[in-house]
C-alpha cells in the first residue's frame, strides 16, 4: 500500500513536472528553514555602515541594506520565522476547523444551519481588519500574529469540512457502514474523515500560502515581529522607505521571496490533490 | 434546400466518431449507417456507451470538444453535414433539424424565462417583433398541452416540473417546424405515467406536422411502441436493424437477442432474462461494461449454477403458518416544515417471502426502506422484527442491536454505495468485523471470497478499489456485504436502477438464486413494475407516502383494484409492435 | 411582483444574519478597549502626564467603575449616539476623523474594484472562449501569479518602475500634488469634485496620483476574479442549457452573451463581494505604500501609537461597510437570478 502510494507519487510528479518543481521547491524551503542560520555567508543582525546600501554584488548576491547587513542572508534566515508562523497558524485551524466543520456537516440540522451562516457572513469580513484589530488587542507579539492568523483562516477550514462531509453525509457508503454496525461517531471517523483529509491537505498547501502573505502584511504594517529580526515582512518595510531613491533590491528580493513561497505551496496543493486522489491511480 | 425523389430525409453512410481522451484516441461510433425517411420514426437502442446519443451529437453537430468525425457521410436533403459551415450549420439547427434531450430541467436556461426561451427560438429563424415572439411561444406551449400556458409564459425552469419542462423543449424544438426532430432519452428520468404523457405528445406532434424523428433510448419497450424501424447498436455498430415486431419476435443477432431476452416483458419470468445464463451472456454484458468503464483489462465473470427453470418452485410462497418476519404498524415520518413523507403505512414480510414496494419518485419508498433498515428513526408507529419491537431502539444506537446482522440493505446505486477508499475486500469485510467480530485472518479470508463467489465477483478483483469496477461488479460487491452476514431480512432499494438492462438481468438472477440458497426475505423497492412482479410474490403500491392497493403479485398485476394502481400498470411498455399509436 | 417582494424577503433575511456578527463585531472592539494592556482611563485621559485625579475622573465618567454588562450597555448606547470617542494623535473626535477621511478610502477602493471587474471579465471570458490557446495560458498564468505577490511588493514595485525608472508617475503621496489646491468639498470623491467644480487640470492631479495605488490594488483581486470568471464561463458554456441554444441555432453572439456570459456573471457577483470586502483589508497596506489619506492609515498610525479610540471606530466602520456591501450583493442577486426564491 505504501509502496503503491510511493510508486503512484512519482508517477504522478513525472506526469506533472510543475507540481515536481512545486514540491522541490518547498522541500528547499523547509530546509532552508532548519538548517539556514548555519549556512548564510554573513551574520544576518550584524551592521557594517561602511557597506550600507550596496547593489547586488558576487559578494552581496542580493546587496545590502542602510545598515550595511547583507541581504541574501537575512533573506535566508528569515524562511524559518514566516514558515514557523504560517505552519503553526494553519495547523491550528486546520484541527479545529476540521472536527467543528466535520460535526456541524453530519449533524446537520438546526447547529449546522447557525454555524454554516455565521462562518458565511464571517467570510465576508475583512479578515484583515480583524486580525490587526486582535493583534493590537492580544498585544504585538509573534505568537498573537499565530493566533490571529488562526482565527482568521478558520471560517475556510470549517466551511471546507462542513461542505465536503455534508456531501457525503447521505451516500449510500455511509448509510452502509451504518448498516454494517458502526455507530455515528466511528462513521465520522473512519469513513467520512479519511475521505474528506486529502481535499483539506490540498486545502492547507493553498491556505499556507495566503497565511505567510498575511502575517507578512502584519509585520509590514508594524505588527509582530520587531526589527532587527529578518522577516520578509519588516524587511519589505524597511525596504520601502528606499524604493524612491532606486534602492529596489531591499524590497525585490524579500518579495521575491514571499511571492516564490506562496507559489510553491499553491502549485503544490494543486499537485497534492491529484496524486492524494486514488481516482486518479491505474 | 433540393431533395431527388425518393431519397431518405437523413442518410448516415459508414459514420466514425473519435474521441481525444487522456489514454488516447477512443473510437465510440465505428462504421454506422442508417437513414430516415421523410415523416418516419426510427428508434436507435442501445445499452450505454453503444454510441447511440453520440450519433445522434454527430448528426447535430454538437459533439464535445475533444469528439470528432473522422470519417463517413451524413446527408441530410442532399447535402452532407459533415462539411457544412459554422454557419449553414446554426441555420440548419432548429429550422431543420432540432433536438430534446434527456434531464429537460438542464437544457433549459436557468435565468431566462420560458416564453423568453421559445421566443429565442423563433426569433433564431424568423425576423420577428419581440411581441409577436410571445405570441408564437404561447401558441407552442398550447401545441404541447401545457395547463395554463398564459401563466407559464413567464415562468422559469425551476418553476416547472421536470415533465413540463421536456414539454417546453419540444415547444422550442418544434417552433421552426423542422423536418427532423432527434430526441435523445427524451423520457429517462421522468416518472413512467409522465413518460407515457409526453411520448404520446411526441408521437402526436411528428405525426401531425409530418416531422421525421429519431427515438434514441435505452428501452426497448419504449422503442417498440413509438417507433416503425428500430436499429440496434452495440459497442459502436449497428448490430441489426428491422421493424419492431420482427426484431423483438424474431431477432437475428446474438446481442439482440440477449437485449430484447434481459427486457421485462408482461410475463417474462427471472429465468427468462438470459436464458444462458451462467456463460456467454452475463460475461459478455460486464466484459464490455468493463471496456468501457475503468477496468484495464477485460474481465470474465461466471456466475455459478444457472437458476432451476422450474416457474412452480419460483414461485413457491411460503408455507402457510410461516410466522411473520417482518411487521410494520402505522408508520409515520414527519420531516421538518411539516413535510410527511410516509403517512400511516402498514404491511407485513413472512419469513422467505419477497414483497415489492412499488411508486413513483418521492411516493416515500426510499424513506420506508430507511426506517425498515433502522437507519432514520419513524415519528410514529411500530416495527416488529421477528415479533420484537425494533422501533424501540433508536435508529443512533441500533449498531449495538444482536438484529442489526439480521437486517441489511443493498443501495441503488452502485458506485455511491461503496466507500471510494476501501477495495472490494475491505468492503464485503467490514460488516464481519463490525457485527461478526472476526479478525483478520484465513478464517476471514475465507468467509469474504465465499460472499464475493456466491454473488459472481471473481476473487481476483477483491483487490480493487471502486473506481477499478464496472458498474455491475460494483453491484456484486454491494451485494456480496449486504449477504455477509447471512441477513434474515435483505432490503432492495432500487438495486438495478442504475445498471443497463443486459446487467439488470444477471443481477435479478442473482438475488433471486442467493434468496432461496438463504431462504432470504425480501423487501423489494422499486419503480420498475415488470421486475417487481417477477422478483417478489406480493406488492405494495404507494402514493405520495401512503398505501394505495397491496396484494398478491399475479393478482395485483392481473387486475389492479385502484385507479393509481391500473394508470402505473398502462403505463409500463412492453415488449411488441407499435400498439398504442 | 412576487420575484421583488422574495427578493426582499431575501435581503432582509440576510441583512439580519448579519446583525450576529455586526453584534459579534462590536463586543469584539468593546474587549478591544477593555484587555488594552494597561489602563484604558490613562489612555484616554491627556497623556501619560496626566494626574491621578484626572484619571480617577475620567474612569468614572467612562463608567469603568461598574459592572462588565453595565459597561457595555453603556458602550453600545455610545456608538448608537455616534459617540466613537476621541483621537489621541489628532485630538478630534473620531467619528469626525474618520467621515473627513472615508471618501479617499472609497474612491481608492472602488476605482480599483472597476479596474480590476474591467480587466478581469474581459480576460476570463476570453480564456474560457478559447479553452487551451494562448490567452487561455496566459490567464491562467496570471491568476497563479497574482494571488503570490504581496500587495505592498506590487505596490512599491510599481512605484519604482513609474516613479523612479520612468518618471511618468507622480510622487507616490497623498491624493493631490501640493501645487494643486483641492476642489470644493462636494462628495470627498476628488475626481467628482474636480469634475463638479469643472477644474480638470487638478482632475488630472488627482487622477494620477490615484492611478498607481488602484492598480496595485486591482493587481491583487484581478486573479480570484478573472479565475472565477473563466471557471463560470466554462461551466455553463458546457452546460447542457448552451448545448440547447445551440441546437436550435440561435445566433453565436446571443449563445455567449445571453445564455452563457449571464448565467457565468452569478458567481463573479458573490466573490465580487468576497474580494470587495478583502480590498477594504488591503486598503491598510496600500495606503501606507503609497501615504494615501483614508480610514486604514488613520487607523493604522493610530494602532502604532497606541490609540485606540481610531482603531475601534475603523474597525466598526468596516463591520458596517460589509454590512452594507453583503446585503447590495444580496439584492443584486436577487435581481439577477430568479431562483433565489427556492432557498
Amino acid at each position: 500500500m505504501t509502496s503503491a502510494t510511493l510508486r503512484h507519487t512519482v508517477w504522478i510528479l513525472r506526469g506533472n513536472p510543475v507540481t515536481a518543481v512545486a514540491a522541490a521547491g518547498a522541500f528547499i524551503l523547509c530546509v532552508l528553514a532548519v538548517i539556514g542560520p548555519w549556512i548564510v555567508p554573513f551574520d544576518p543582525i550584524a551592521s557594517d555602515v561602511a557597506n550600507a546600501l550596496k547593489p547586488p554584488s558576487a559578494t552581496y548576491w542580493a546587496g545590502t541594506d542602510q545598515l550595511g547587513r547583507d541581504v541574501f542572508s537575512r533573506l535566508i534566515v528569515a524562511a524559518r520565522l514566516d514558515l514557523a508562523i504560517a505552519a503553526s497558524a494553519v495547523s491550528l485551524s486546520f484541527v479545529l476547523g476540521a472536527v467543528v466543520g466535520a460535526l456541524c456537516g453530519y449533524t446537520g440540522g438546526r447547529l449546522d444551519r447557525y454555524v454554516g451562516r455565521f462562518v458565511d457572513v464571517l467570510m465576508a469580513f475583512p479578515l484583515f481588519v480583524l486580525a490587526m484589530a486582535m493583534v493590537a488587542a492580544l498585544g504585538n507579539r509573534v505568537e498573537n500574529i499565530v493566533i490571529a492568523t488562526a482565527i482568521i483562516n478558520l471560517p475556510f477550514y470549517i466551511r471546507f469540512a462542513r461542505a465536503e462531509v455534508n456531501v457525503r453525509r447521505n451516500a449510500g457508503w455511509v448509510e452502509a457502514a451504518r448498516a454494517c454496525g458502526d455507530s455515528h461517531v466511528s462513521v465520522v471517523l473512519r469513513f467520512l474523515l479519511p475521505n474528506v483529509l486529502p481535499a483539506m491537505a490540498v486545502q492547507v498547501s493553498l491556505n499556507l500560502g495566503w497565511a505567510i502573505l498575511n502575517a507578512a502584511g502584519l509585520s509590514f504594517i508594524g505588527l509582530g515581529v520587531s526589527a532587527p529580526t529578518p522577516e520578509w515582512g519588516i524587511m519589505v518595510a524597511e525596504g520601502a522607505r528606499f524604493i524612491s531613491t532606486g534602492k529596489w533590491w531591499l524590497v525585490a528580493f524579500p518579495g521575491l521571496a514571499l511571492m516564490l513561497t506562496v507559489l510553491c505551496f499553491n502549485l503544490l496543493g494543486d499537485g497534492l490533490r491529484d496524486i492524494l486522489d486514488p481516482r486518479m491511480r491505474t | 434546400m433540393t431533395m431527388a425523389e425518393g431519397e431518405p430525409l437523413l442518410a448516415i453512410e459508414d459514420l466514425h466518431v473519435t474521441f481525444s481522451t487522456r489514454r488516447g484516441l477512443v473510437e465510440a461510433v465505428r462504421g454506422v449507417s442508417f437513414s430516415v425517411a421523410a415523416g418516419e420514426t426510427l428508434g436507435v437502442v442501445g445499452e450505454s456507451g453503444s454510441g447511440k446519443s453520440v450519433t445522434a451529437f454527430a448528426v447535430t453537430r454538437l459533439l464535445d470538444a475533444s469528439g470528432r468525425i473522422s470519417g463517413g457521410r451524413i446527408r441530410f436533403g442532399g447535402e452532407d453535414i459533415t462539411k457544412a459551415s459554422s454557419k449553414q450549420l446554426q441555420r440548419l439547427h432548429g429550422a431543420a433539424i432540432s433536438m430534446i434531450f434527456q434531464n429537460p430541467r438542464g437544457a433549459l436556461n436557468p435565468i431566462r424565462t420560458v416564453g423568453q426561451q421559445i421566443a429565442d427560438a423563433i426569433m433564431a429563424h424568423e425576423p420577428i417583433s419581440a411581441g409577436e415572439g410571445r405570441a408564437r411561444a404561447l401558441d407552442l406551449l398550447k401545441a404541447v398541452l401545457i395547463r395554463d400556458p398564459d401563466k407559464r409564459l413567464d415562468a422559469y425552469p425551476h418553476e416547472l416540473s421536470g415533465g413540463m419542462c421536456q414539454r417546453v423543449m419540444i415547444a422550442m424544438a418544434i417552433a421552426c417546424a423542422p423536418k427532423l426532430l432527434i430526441a435523445d432519452e427524451p423520457t429517462t428520468g421522468l416518472d413512467v405515467t409522465t413518460q407515457k404523457t409526453v411520448m404520446d405528445l411526441l408521437a402526436r406532434i411528428t405525426a401531425e406536422r409530418g416531422m421525421a424523428m429519431i427515438l434514441i433510448t435505452h428501452d426497448l419497450g419504449l422503442a417498440s411502441r413509438y417507433c416503425q424501424r428500430v436499429c440496434v447498436m452495440e459497442q459502436g455498430q449497428v448490430v441489426e436493424e428491422a421493424q419492431p415486431l420482427s426484431l423483438f419476435s424474431a431477432p437475428q443477432h446474438a446481442y439482440t437477442r440477449r437485449l430484447v431476452a434481459a427486457s421485462p416483458t408482461a410475463t417474462s419470468t427471472i429465468a427468462d432474462l438470459a436464458p444462458d445464463a451462467g456463460d456467454g451472456a452475463s460475461r459478455h454484458c460486464e466484459r464490455s461494461e468493463a471496456i468501457q468503464g475503468t477496468s484495464s483489462e477485460p474481465v470474465w465473470i461466471a456466475s455459478s449454477a444457472a437458476p432451476p427453470r422450474n416457474d412452480e418452485e419460483r414461485r413457491a410462497k411460503p408455507m402457510p403458518g410461516t410466522p411473520l418476519l417482518l411487521e410494520v404498524q402505522n408508520l409515520v415520518k414527519r420531516y421538518d416544515r411539516g413535510v410527511v413523507a410516509v403517512n400511516d403505512v402498514s404491511f407485513s414480510i413472512k419469513a422467505g417471502e419477497s414483497l415489492g414496494l412499488v411508486g413513483e419518485s418521492g411516493c416515500g419508498k426510499s424513506t420506508i426502506s430507511r426506517l425498515v433498515c433502522r437507519l432514520i428513526d419513524a415519528s410514529e408507529g411500530e416495527i416488529l422484527f421477528d415479533g420484537q419491537a425494533i422501533g424501540t431502539l433508536p435508529a443512533r444506537d441500533f449498531h449495538r442491536s444482536p438484529l442489526r446482522k439480521d437486517i441489511q440493505i443493498v443501495f441503488q446505486d452502485p458506485t455511491d454505495s461503496l466507500n471510494p477508499r476501501f477495495n472490494a475486500f475491505d468492503c464485503i469485510a467490514h460488516p464481519l468485523r463490525r457485527l461478526l467480530s472476526m479478525k483478520d485472518g484465513a478464517a476471514l479470508t475465507a468467509r469474504v471470497s465465499e460472499c464475493a463467489e456466491r454473488a459472481g465477483l471473481p476473487s481476483e478483483l477483491l483487490e480493487r478499489f471502486p473506481h477499478q469496477l464496472s458498474g455491475g461488479q460494483k453491484a456484486r460487491v454491494g451485494i456480496a456485504r449486504a449477504i455477509a452476514c447471512r441477513p434474515r431480512l435483505l432490503i432492495l432499494d432500487e438495486p438495478t436502477a442504475a445498471l443497463d438492462v443486459s446487467v439488470q438481468a444477471v443481477i435479478l438472477q442473482l438475488l433471486d438464486r442467493l434468496r432461496r440458497e438463504d431462504d432470504l426475505a425480501l423487501l423489494f423497492v422499486s419503480h420498475d413494475l415488470n421486475v417487481v412482479r417477477m422478483m417478489c410474490e406480493r406488492t405494495v403500491v404507494m402514493q405520495n407516502g401512503a398505501i394505495v392497493e397491496q396484494g398478491e403479485s399475479l393478482a395485483l398485476f392481473a387486475a389492479p383494484q385502484t385507479d393509481y394502481a391500473r394508470t402505473l400498470l398502462e403505463a409500463v411498455l412492453h415488449l411488441g409492435g407499435p400498439t398504442a399509436r | 411582483m412576487s420575484h421583488l417582494s422574495t427578493t426582499a424577503k431575501r435581503a432582509g433575511w440576510r441583512f439580519a444574519s448579519s446583525l450576529p456578527a455586526l453584534f459579534g463585531v462590536l463586543v469584539f472592539t468593546f474587549l478591544l478597549m477593555r484587555v488594552l494592556p494597561g489602563d484604558p482611563a490613562v489612555f484616554f485621559a491627556s497623556g501619560p502626564s496626566a494626574g491621578k485625579e484626572e484619571i480617577e475622573m475620567i474612569r468614572k465618567q467612562m463608567g469603568l467603575d461598574k459592572p462588565v454588562p453595565e459597561q457595555l450597555l453603556r458602550y453600545l448606547g455610545d456608538i448608537g449616539s455616534g459617540n466613537l470617542g476621541r483621537s489621541l494623535t489628532t485630538g478630534q473626535p473620531v467619528l469626525a476623523d474618520l467621515k473627513s477621511r472615508l471618501p479617499a478610502s472609497l474612491e481608492l477602493t472602488f476605482t480599483a474594484l472597476l479596474i480590476a471587474l474591467l480587466t478581469a471579465i474581459p480576460l476570463g471570458v476570453a480564456a474560457a472562449l478559447r479553452q487551451g490557446s494562448g490567452i487561455d495560458h496566459l490567464v491562467r498564468f496570471i491568476c497563479a501569479l497574482g494571488v503570490c505577490v504581496p500587495t505592498f511588493v506590487s505596490g512599491l514595485l510599481l512605484i519604482y518602475a513609474f516613479y523612479y525608472l520612468l518618471g511618468i508617475a507622480p510622487d507616490p503621496t497623498g491624493r493631490v500634488d501640493i501645487f494643486t489646491s483641492p476642489p470644493p468639498l462636494v462628495t470627498g470623491f476628488l475626481l467628482i469634485d474636480f469634475a463638479v467644480a469643472g477644474d480638470w487640470e487638478g482632475w488630472g492631479a488627482a487622477a494620477s496620483q490615484l492611478v498607481l495605488p488602484a492598480f496595485t490594488m486591482a493587481l491583487f483581486v484581478v486573479a480570484p476574479l478573472a479565475r472565477i470568471t473563466r471557471a463560470a464561463m466554462l461551466a455553463s458554456l458546457g452546460s447542457d442549457f448552451v448545448r440547447t441554444a445551440r441546437s436550435l441555432g440561435l445566433p453565436p453572439a446571443k449563445v455567449v452573451v445571453t445564455y452563457a456570459l449571464r448565467n457565468a456573471l452569478l458567481p463573479v457577483l458573490t466573490i465580487a463581494g468576497i474580494v470587495f470586502s478583502t480590498m477594504l483589508g488591503a486598503n491598510v497596506l496600500v495606503e501606507k505604500v503609497f501615504s494615501w489619506p483614508g480610514v486604514a492609515s488613520y487607523a493604522l498610525d493610530a494602532l502604532l501609537a497606541s490609540d485606540y479610540a481610531p482603531v475601534q471606530g475603523f474597525v466598526l466602520l468596516m463591520a458596517s461597510i460589509f454590512v452594507v456591501v453583503n446585503l447590495t450583493v444580496d439584492v443584486l442577486y436577487g435581481i439577477a437570478d430568479p431562483r433565489v426564491s427556492v432557498e
